[in-house]
């Protein structure tokens, strides 16, 4: 059984004074297995940061459920880890004071000494014990950013959500990132589930890529296993033809599916008919049966 | 040769700044005794002024009888006063402020009132305060704490609202006890607002007590002022009204002063 595992998840938002609901999310299922590097790609806008919300617990779907190892979510817990796009970092604590509020939360028995090491061998952990001192404001984004990695890391949670978090940086800073995530996940092997918009990124640092397509009504597609060998070199892997191969892959299903979302602007105002036995209206409506299907799948 | 120029230029730009904020106030010294000698008559003149006043400037501390003291001595009693009122004032505006910000329920109830209470004069106030705790002293500090809460109310409450969600996640994915949520999170991204309102309440407690002294003759710049009039001696009117008008300004520098530090943050 996936460790964490999202059935069937939907979500909408009412659309204010026009009172016309928009389906942000549609049959969303994924099975993420114990220690698995998941990365879910997709379009700004689609729903992604929807989706990571409602598997922190922040947000609830409308229908279908979270389950993490069996349990269901319904609330924000200290087994999810959760690092935001935008740092969410108290910007009058310092570095140390930021990782030290989410370790007081975890280990509330613990002395005072003991807590205080492990905030500072988390802040150790992402190269930053020089700026222990520092304020969020002091700290370029790169290092906000890791600050909230280590808050999130230093809580031990079971499964780690990123939210686009290096969607903020500039593109050099981006990689320096990626390398200390991969880097960090060796140590741990943690279960984590990494959102992004680039695939490039997903491809470099996941186990699983899944696309998400394009909005309203998103949904997961076929998700396609990395099987490229860690650890992974970013220069060397712009010549592997297996890298162009998946990347291919995931960016043809994700323009499909824009390409499909865009004639359809009147999607959303028809009845919701999202029946369990989907009736082949079109050929995309096939292969999201069969998307589905594979999915399940392979999280099985 | 050029740098030479641009350095004088700027010296005199300067210095004409300097004089701006003096050639402003002797021109106001000269409205003042046009105004003395020609339509104003029982205005005393500056020079009037400054001649009956001098025993209360240049002793400011001293204290000859209940009723002829310093103008520092009677500005520290009013300053105790305003102290003791704007406490108050802060003590139940502050908690206030934040069930406003807080709870949609408690708002949507209690902005109303607010809305018709703010308005009110200080010289309104003041009789039910008086009818309220039948004595001065008491009086006066409703007086004082009613009229100068409502910017500290207000401001906090904005405050609190204005706290950006990515914060309030926080607290929710940490899942902090509503005391942790309130101490590092809540207040410390309120105080810049707190501080805003705590500013402007400090501005009308100091009004506020200057009516009161005048209308419940306590000592103090104001009941000083009152007295003064009734006693025909104009020119420490005057010298009373420029008092207020000082500590008013120092006062509100000070707290500027905080609240620049706490916005830098």
């Amino acid at each position: 059984m996936p460790y964490l595992e999202l059935r069937h998840v939907s979500k909408a938002y009412d659309a204010g004074r026009s009172g016309a609901r928009t389906e942000v999310l549609a049959d969303v299922c994924l099975g993420v297995e114990r220690g698995e590097f998941v990365a879910i790609v997709g379009y700004s806008g689609a729903g992604k940061t929807t989706l990571l919300s409602i598997m922190a617990g922040l947000m609830q779907a409308d229908a279908g459920e979270v389950l993490i190892d069996g349990r269901a979510v319904t609330e924000p817990g200290h087994d999810r880890g959760i690092v935001f796009q935008n740092y969410s970092l108290l910007p009058w604590l310092t570095a140390y004071g930021n990782v030290r509020l989410g370790v007081d939360q975890v280990c509330r028995d613990w002395p005072e000494e003991r807590r205080r090491e492990r905030a500072e061998q988390y802040l150790a952990m992402v190269n930053l014990t020089a700026a222990r001192d520092k304020r969020p404001g002091e700290l370029s984004g790169g290092m906000r950013q890791r600050v909230a990695l280590a808050r999130a890391l230093a809580m031990d949670p079971a499964v780690l959500l990123m939210d686009e978090p290096l969607s903020a940086l500039d593109a050099l800073t981006r990689a320096t990132l990626q390398d200390e995530i991969e880097r960090i996940w060796e140590r741990d092997r943690k279960t984590v589930v990494l959102i992004t918009n680039d695939v490039d990124e997903g491809i470099l640092l996941a186990d699983r890529i899944v696309p998400l397509s394009a909005g309203p009504r998103a949904h997961l597609g076929p998700s396609i296993v990395v099987d490229l060998p860690r650890p992974r070199d970013r220069k060397a892997l712009n010549r592997d033809p297996r890298f162009k191969e998946i990347r291919r892959e995931v960016i043809d299903y994700l323009l499909a599916s824009a390409r499909a979302a865009s004639p359809s602007a009147t999607r959303s105002e028809r009845p919701d008919t999202t029946p369990d036995v989907p009736a082949a209206r079109d050929a995309r409506d096939t292969r999201e049966v069969r998307d589905v299907r594979e999915v399940m799948e392979v999280g099985a | 040769m050029i740098a030479m120029t641009i350095n004088l230029k700027s010296a005199a730009t300067r210095v004409g700044l300097a004089l701006l904020p003096i050639a402003g106030m002797a021109c106001v010294l000269m409205i003042w005794s046009v105004s003395s000698r020609t339509w104003s008559t029982e205005l005393p003149s500056p020079a009037k002024t400054w001649e009956v006043s001098k025993p209360f400037i240049v002793e400011p501390f001293a204290k000859r009888g209940e009723l002829d003291q310093g103008i520092l001595r009677f500005t520290w009693y009013s300053l105790v006063l305003v102290a003791k009122g704007y406490a108050i004032a802060l003590l139940i505006g502050t908690p206030l402020g934040f069930l406003l910000g807080l709870s949609t329920l408690f708002r949507r109830s209690v902005d109303p009132i607010i809305q018709i209470l703010r308005p009110v004069s200080p010289l309104a106030w003041l009789p039910l305060g008086l009818v309220l705790f039948q004595n001065a002293k008491p009086a006066a500090l409703f007086t004082i704490a009613i009229c100068a809460m409502w910017p500290t109310v207000l401001n906090t409450a904005m405050g609190v609202r204005a706290i950006p969600q990515d914060y309030l996640n926080v607290a929710r994915v940490l899942k902090l006890s509503p005391a942790t949520r309130f101490f590092k999170i809540l207040l410390p991204a309120t105080l810049p607002y707190m501080f805003t309102g705590f500013r402007l309440s400090l501005g009308i407690a100091w009004l506020v007590i200057v009516a009161v002294e005048m209308l419940t003759g306590a000592p103090g710049v104001g009941g000083f002022l009152w007295q003064e009039y009734n006693s025909l001696i104009y020119e420490h009117i005057i010298v009373c009204i420029l008092t207020i008008g000082i500590v008013g300004f120092v006062l509100d520098r000070a707290m500027s002063a905080v609240e620049l530090r706490l916005k830098a943050i």
